[in-house]
């Protein structure tokens, strides 16, 4: 009995145990990649895999069919090069600011201060909160009879509708993302930071280093390794940036706010003709991004930092 | 004035602050202003009438205009003091308003009707807090539902996914099987695939499945975690062998030793699981949005997003709903705040 059992532990009771986790994996996550291509390489708007008519390359050709790629307004599916542009601009200026300031807050938390605790967990707190109650807050700030044009008009300048004007809406969607995830990265770093030992700032101070100079050469250096996986990892969120942004502007005015993954969301799933193929030929190129990222990320991983994503 | 300064640079083991501690108050202080202050007007607005909501400018404490109903009209009247005239310091209804002068009346003697400059009016306010917000949400707005539809999946889900990956773990931990680290390498592999490049996809596969507007098109595709498999395996692995060898000595199987002995002592790795997955859950917005599509299968958050995409937005209501969301997971974020911090510095999930 006990032989039987040691036999099976070692062969199919392994297998047995991580089946129901395979399944769903093999389910939600390696079939529909098959199936991605499946419907990237095909037209029509049915849902059923084998009633698509087979188009080659078709759909990637339209995406890609542009008279200057610079200019999204000369593409055949503009709104898809909008959504390019604008991800691109949003992930550069959203991770850049957001990684400035949760450093800044992980440095300013690593100090001996009073109540330490309770400001860690008041910057922490949004990055719990949903993207949609985020949303909410914000668009009951900002909206035209909201507190920030009142507190503006009580200073005697004059506030504006700032969802309604392109370059306001899109400041508010880096503001706000920042706002909600800020906390998350402040708390990697300030791990980083905890993890630097003492006796190496002691031996700076021994030295007389000026605390420039001690941020310089070895706070920075030594932080490295976890400044590298906070960026990658922002990247690979903000590269998805979606429901807070959706819940926020619609992606509007026109298209100031549209990002890829609400394209991918319009074309497959909220327009009255659903044009799954598109959709998925869009988020194969997506994907594709990503890919690069993420390679990034696990070769961080395995050197040892941390991070993922769930 | 200096006792105070003295008091608040008394620092522990520090005899004087530097510029450094000043900057670090103020950026810390206005911080905080700035990350919770947000939430704080939004639980405060919630409590708000619609007359008050529309008040400008706004204040903090739910202020509403006075309204009196008074013989012979048929809707309740707005109270104002006249500020300025004939008529300073009386306090009056208003009937309407036309152009620069308001026909007014006083309450006490509604037969008599006053012609008043508009510009010397003054609102009468009055402190209200509207929780009729919180409890019309269920007599009116179907909110129960869509509280009872999240609930359910938060719950099931996270029932289902700490069963399920615990079970891989175990295996991926405990047993020496050939194709052992290529499944465990898959299972990480599957963090490259964001739902989001493959919602097509799975909208098929949970359409096949007849899975559609039903709260189990949110659940299933949940319950397998690479995140999930990998923190509780990390932990598994540090449970000596020598408790499984000596419960199999026993003749226990294998189920009872994952079930009663691996399980109980992974209850830390478990819980941080647990915390995320129902944060996850509850907030999820994206593949709920896309697989469920009717109204009586809504989420908190769809009803949320529907709801605030209404021509006529009733913010009273939107506001209150908004406060209802975030209340679980504040509430657990207070409770439990050391674990969530402690799993995302250790294993970097979100």
């Amino acid at each position: 009995m006990r032989w039987a059992q040691s036999r099976l532990r070692d062969g199919r009771l392994g297998w047995l145990f991580v089946a129901p986790n395979l399944a769903v994996f093999g389910l939600f996550t390696f079939l529909p990649i098959a199936i991605n291509f499946w419907y990237a390489l095909t037209g029509g708007t049915e849902l059923l895999p084998r009633n698509r008519p087979f188009v080659g390359a078709d759909n990637f050709a339209t995406l890609l069919n542009c008279g200057n790629y610079l200019d999204p307004n000369s593409c055949v599916r503009d709104t898809f090069w909008h959504g390019i542009w604008n991800t691109t601009k949003f992930v550069l200026l959203q991770v850049g600011f957001m990684i400035s300031f949760s450093l800044v807050t992980a440095l300013v938390l690593n100090r001996k201060i009073i109540g330490r605790g309770f400001f860690r967990a008041v910057f922490f707190y949004p990055v719990l909160l949903s993207p949609v109650v985020v949303a909410l807050i914000w668009k009951w700030i900002v909206q035209r009879d909201g507190v920030l044009n009142a507190a503006l008009q009580s200073t005697g300048m004059s506030g504006t509708n700032w969802l309604l004007d392109p370059s306001w809406a899109f400041f508010w969607t880096v503001f706000v993302s920042i706002w909600a995830h800020m906390g998350f990265y402040t708390l990697i770093l300030l791990a980083g930071l905890q993890a630097i030992p003492r006796d190496i700032y002691e031996a700076a101070s021994m030295d007389a280093a000026s605390p420039w100079r001690t941020f310089r050469r070895v706070t920075l250096p030594l932080l490295m390794p976890s400044l590298a996986v906070v960026f990658i990892l922002g990247m690979i969120r903000a590269v998805q940036i979606f429901d807070e942004v959706y819940v926020l502007t619609g992606g509007g005015p026109g298209t100031a706010t549209t990002f890829m993954v609400q394209y991918i969301y319009n074309t497959g799933f909220a327009q009255g003709v659903r044009e799954y193929g598109m959709a998925a030929a869009a988020s194969l190129l997506l994907a594709g991004v990503l890919l690069v990222l993420t390679a990034i990320q696990l070769k961080g991983m395995m050197r040892g930092g941390r991070g993922s994503a769930h | 004035m200096a006792a105070l300064t003295r008091m608040l640079s008394a620092k522990r083991g520090f005899a004087h602050w530097d510029w450094t501690d000043w900057i670090s108050y103020v950026y810390l202080v206005f911080g905080t202003l700035l990350m919770f202050g947000p939430v704080l007007w939004l639980v405060f607005s919630s409590v708000k009438s619609p007359s008050g909501l529309v008040e400008f400018p706004p204040t903090l404490l739910p202020w509403e205009q006075t309204r009196v109903s008074v013989p012979g009209q048929t809707a309740s009247l707005p109270l104002f003091k006249i500020a300025e005239g004939d008529h300073a310091g009386q306090t009056l209804a208003e009937i309407r308003k036309i152009g620069l002068q308001a026909t007014m009346v006083d309450p006490a003697k509604p037969d008599t009707t006053i012609r008043v400059p508009a510009a010397g009016l003054k609102k009468v306010m009055h402190l209200r807090a509207a929780w009729e917000n919180y409890t019309d949400l269920i007599a009116k707005l179907n909110f129960g539902l869509y509280l009872w539809n999240t609930v359910f999946i938060t719950i099931v889900a996270t029932a289902l996914t700490l069963l399920v990956n615990s079970m891989a773990a175990f295996a991926l931990s405990k047993y020496r099987f050939k194709g052992r680290e290529p499944v465990f390498m898959v299972m990480l592999a599957t963090l490259m695939i964001p739902p989001t490049i493959v919602l097509v996809p799975n909208y098929l596969i949970a359409a096949v499945l007849g899975l559609t507007n039903s709260l189990w098109g949110v659940i299933w595709p949940a319950v397998a975690t690479p995140t999930g498999v990998f923190i509780l395996r990390q932990y598994m692995l540090t449970l000596p062998d020598d408790l499984l060898e000596a419960a199999r000595m026993d003749n226990a199987s294998e189920w009872r030793i994952y079930w009663r002995i691996v399980l109980p002592l992974s209850a830390p790795a478990l819980a941080v699981l647990a915390i995320f997955s129902v944060m996850w859950r509850w907030n999820e917005f994206l593949w709920p949005m896309v697989v469920l599509s009717r109204s009586e299968s809504f989420t908190l958050q769809l009803a949320l997003n529907s709801f605030q995409g209404d021509l006529e937005t009733q913010w009273n209501y939107l506001l209150a709903m908004t406060v209802v969301t975030l209340l679980p997971v504040t509430i657990i974020f207070l409770l439990l705040q050391r674990y969530i911090t402690q799993g995302i510095a250790s294993a970097g999930v979100k």
